[in-house]
């Protein structure tokens, strides 16, 4: 039963136009700094590039995906119509509203200044209006999602929240307290020197603010693909979720730990203290844990299928596994470059590692590898099973969904890999061009370039996807039947009230966020004199 | 279960989660707050508070001895981009009646000087942040020192309104083709050169800095030299010096030349 097939669809179409722009910009930045080019000699056009890249991948693409997939989740899941999608359809006209208004200034060059702010630097007004206007958007995603599991609950007392219903409220309730950092950091910090009534701004507590966003913002990205690991693969290949309650705790731990961890992204930062530094190193280490479980929840659940298809012995059922559906594909790829990717992060989280890779293209390299590849493979995976849902039609090209997947896999590691690896020999992130003569870049020549085939695989891969979903529109119309998630293996008759809302883990999550951010943010505030002088780009005279 | 009551420690949950969570606060707290702190060898703290506000990052002075006073004056402007709004119109005439003791040596009409730079279409800041350093001695010349000492701040920023209000002027031999050579366009990242246009005009414009487009490549030239020998030293954090060290001899000319070929 899906009511709001037409408010869903256009998240998702919203969300793929975005992304498909984006990531043309994304492989043009490749070329224009690897060797096969001669510099560009305005890196301004480089800059904004990635600016509106960044922006459109980080802001725009994943905060779609999770708002529609919440949607379809809301009415899947509780079996009944969404509660206030008027509502839901203002949430989208401010997130597309904002994302044009953001992009205007962008692509005048009046607001190159990456999708991460940097403050002193600051844009045009109507960048972060436009920026404010997407979180706006999403924030009345949040308190719908809210609305429409306390109303069940209400209605269904004491049974317990459907698990995808209850993930996708954990995915909304930590990007809800998430984004209070930045937006505070742009309503408070930067607009009133954008709008030209303060010249300076404390750049040192803006990157603060901004980390409180800036490591959960990932998780919150993260969100609709591990709700996808537990409430739809285990069913898409015919087998069940192995435990409810490990996924639930998985959930429960992100929305705790998730927030309070973002100053390991200030490592090199002087403004905090290293007793802070290494509380939230401690708890990023944690939020390893909510990953952990997942894997062996989800390998545990492939197993039971695999043996459900009749494979024997300690790895028959490996062999066993449907491995030519795009599900197990996609979750498999997805899995390989979790595991590559969370490596990485454990080495980017410990503060003396940290500081081999600091703002090198190892970071570059990192988040793609997570974000692009682990995460965005599963919003394909999420698109392909969705699908016939939202249209009515049938999605026959399985040659080409597996050509897609296998692609952007490959792909992605192709343009990752090499990044890791310049990135461990010191190439600096964030720079428009490379002098490739100097003997002391030359050897990175060679991985740049490899990067920007990769790249090229993720285009064709993208073509791919938007080829499937295409032909699925022109499909034949034919019934899906009912959308099912996975069902467990005891599936519950009833849960622990921690493990049915998030009271607990709400208050948790705050308190945490005051222990581990509380001090560092009031002694910036009590200090004076930290202010600088504003930067103000795009100002050519 | 719906009765079933959860803040309460009564309820495992509850204990469970503030135990866990707590335990993991107070044990990351030692750790970060004392024990590591004192693993530090030559630690810089006395005693344990004083360690813990090391960890938690309080601001402390750490030498009792005075400030060195540097040898040598160093600019000491410090300014912001509200300082040089919209002028008024009374600015501008002031400075323009000030301007008249300036225009022998800058402006359009001055006669072969090439080694002084055109003051008109500068921005306001820069033309305020070299007359406050005249004035102050940061930057030395023997003829703009004089002229300098006599102004008062209103003065200057009357000047600095004046011409940033006139229109810029073309340079003596514009060349609107010419392709900005490396040094300009994209810098020397390898030796810590950005881009001379990403604050000097073409591609961005900085708070402070000169427009060069159809400066005479005779001062360009010059300033550079002053900056790479330290002659000159009115550069905030020494950023001018410490790339026109590091520019060679030809990027000097091809830099001054470029910009002074700017229509």
């Amino acid at each position: 039963m899906l009511n709001s097939k037409r408010l869903v669809l256009a998240h998702f179409w919203l969300a793929f136009a975005v992304f498909g722009l984006a990531l043309l910009l994304g492989e043009w930045q490749m070329f224009a700094r690897s060797p096969l080019n001669p510099w560009i000699n305005n890196s301004e056009l480089y800059y904004r590039s990635v600016t509106a890249h960044g922006s459109a991948m980080g802001y725009v693409f994943p905060t779609l995906i999770a708002m529609g997939f919440g949607y379809a989740i809301t009415e899947f899941a509780l079996q009944k119509p969404l509660i206030g999608r008027r509502w839901a359809w203002t949430g989208l006209a401010l997130v597309a509203i904002g994302a044009v208004t953001a992009m205007i200034p962008v692509s005048l060059g009046l607001a190159s200044i990456l999708y991460t702010f940097y403050p002193p630097m600051i844009a045009n007004p109507f960048f972060y209006i436009g920026v404010v206007l997407v979180v706006v958007g999403s924030w009345i995603w949040v308190a719908l999602m809210s609305i429409n599991m306390a109303a069940w609950k209400r209605d269904n007392p004491g049974k317990p929240v459907p698990l995808a219903m209850f993930a996708n409220v954990a995915g909304a309730y930590l990007w809800g307290w998430t984004a209070v950092g930045a937006a505070i950091e742009v309503i408070v910090l930067i607009l009133p020197v954008a709008l030209g009534l303060k010249a300076t701004i404390d750049a040192g507590l803006s990157r603060v603010f901004f980390s409180w966003t800036l490591h959960a913002i990932v998780y919150f990205w993260l969100m609709p693909t591990y709700i996808a690991y537990y409430t739809i693969f285990p069913r898409a290949i015919g087998g069940r979720l192995y435990s409810d309650a490990m996924a639930r705790i998985a959930f429960i731990l992100f929305v705790v730990v998730a927030m309070p961890i973002g100053v390991h992204h200030l490592f090199a930062d002087p403004q905090v203290g290293a007793g802070f530094k290494f509380i939230q190193s401690v708890f990023t280490a944690l939020v390893a844990l909510p990953t952990l479980v997942t894997i062996f929840t989800i390998c545990a659940s492939a197993e039971l299928a695999g043996r459900l298809r009749g494979g024997k012995g300690p790895f028959g059922w490996v062999a066993a596994l449907p491995w030519g559906n795009p599900m197990m594909l996609a979750v498999t790829f997805s899995f390989v470059m979790l595991g590559f990717g969370g490596a990485g992060g454990l080495i980017n989280m410990s503060y003396q590692l940290d500081a081999s890779i600091h703002n090198t293209q190892w970071i570059t390299g990192h988040f793609h590898l997570i974000f692009a590849g682990a995460i965005v493979i599963m919003y394909f995976a999420i698109a392909y099973d969705l699908w016939p849902h939202l249209t009515g039609r049938a999605l026959n090209s399985i040659g080409l969904m597996k050509a897609q997947l296998w692609l952007w896999f490959v792909g992605m590691i192709v343009t990752t890999f090499p990044w890791h690896y310049v990135g461990i020999l010191g190439m600096p992130r964030r720079m428009a061009s490379y002098d490739y003569g100097n003997p002391a870049i030359a050897p990175e020549a060679l991985s740049v370039s490899i990067s920007v085939f990769g790249g090229l695989l993720l285009l064709i891969s993208a073509g791919l996807f938007f080829a499937v979903l295409i032909r699925g529109h022109r499909a034949p119309q034919s019934d899906p039947g009912i959308y099912r998630f996975s069902v467990a293996v005891h599936q519950p008759a009833r849960v622990p009230v921690a493990l049915n809302g998030f009271a607990l883990w709400l208050t948790l999550m705050i308190g945490l966020t005051v222990v581990n951010y509380g001090y560092p943010i009031a002694q910036l505030l009590a200090l004076s004199g930290n202010a600088v002088p504003a930067v103000y780009v795009g100002a050519t005279r | 279960m719906s009765t079933e009551r959860l803040f309460t420690f009564k309820n495992p949950w509850f204990g469970a989660a503030i135990g866990i969570a707590g335990a993991m606060v107070v044990l990351s707290l030692v750790a970060g707050f004392v024990i590591l702190p004192y693993a530090t060898t030559n630690a810089p703290f006395a005693g344990l508070w004083d360690a813990i506000c090391s960890a938690a990052g309080v601001p402390r002075v750490t030498s009792d001895s005075p400030t060195p006073k540097p040898p040598v004056v160093t600019s000491n402007v410090v300014m912001n981009s509200q300082m040089f709004g919209a002028p008024d119109a009374r600015s501008v005439g002031r400075g323009a009646t000030l301007a008249m003791q300036c225009a022998i040596c800058h402006g359009s009409n001055r006669q072969g000087q090439v080694d002084t730079p055109n003051l008109e279409g500068q921005p306001a800041a820069a033309i305020y942040k070299q007359l406050r350093d005249f004035k102050a001695g940061a930057r030395t010349n023997v003829i703009m020192g004089p002229f300098a000492v006599k102004l008062g701040e209103q003065d200057m920023l009357d000047l600095a309104a004046y011409y940033s209000y006139l229109p810029r002027q073309p340079g003596s031999h514009p060349d609107p083709v010419a392709i900005a050579p490396q040094i300009v366009a994209p810098g020397a990242p390898m030796r810590n050169v950005p881009a001379c246009s990403s604050c000097h005009g073409i591609n961005d414009a900085k708070l402070g800095a000169p427009w060069l487009d159809g400066q005479s490549a005779v001062y360009i030239k010059a300033q550079l030299q002053a900056f790479a020998t330290g002659t000159r030293r009115n550069d905030i954090s020494e950023q001018m010096r410490n790339i026109a060290r590091q520019m060679t001899g030809s990027e000097i000319d091809e830099a001054a030349r470029y910009y002074a070929s700017r229509p």
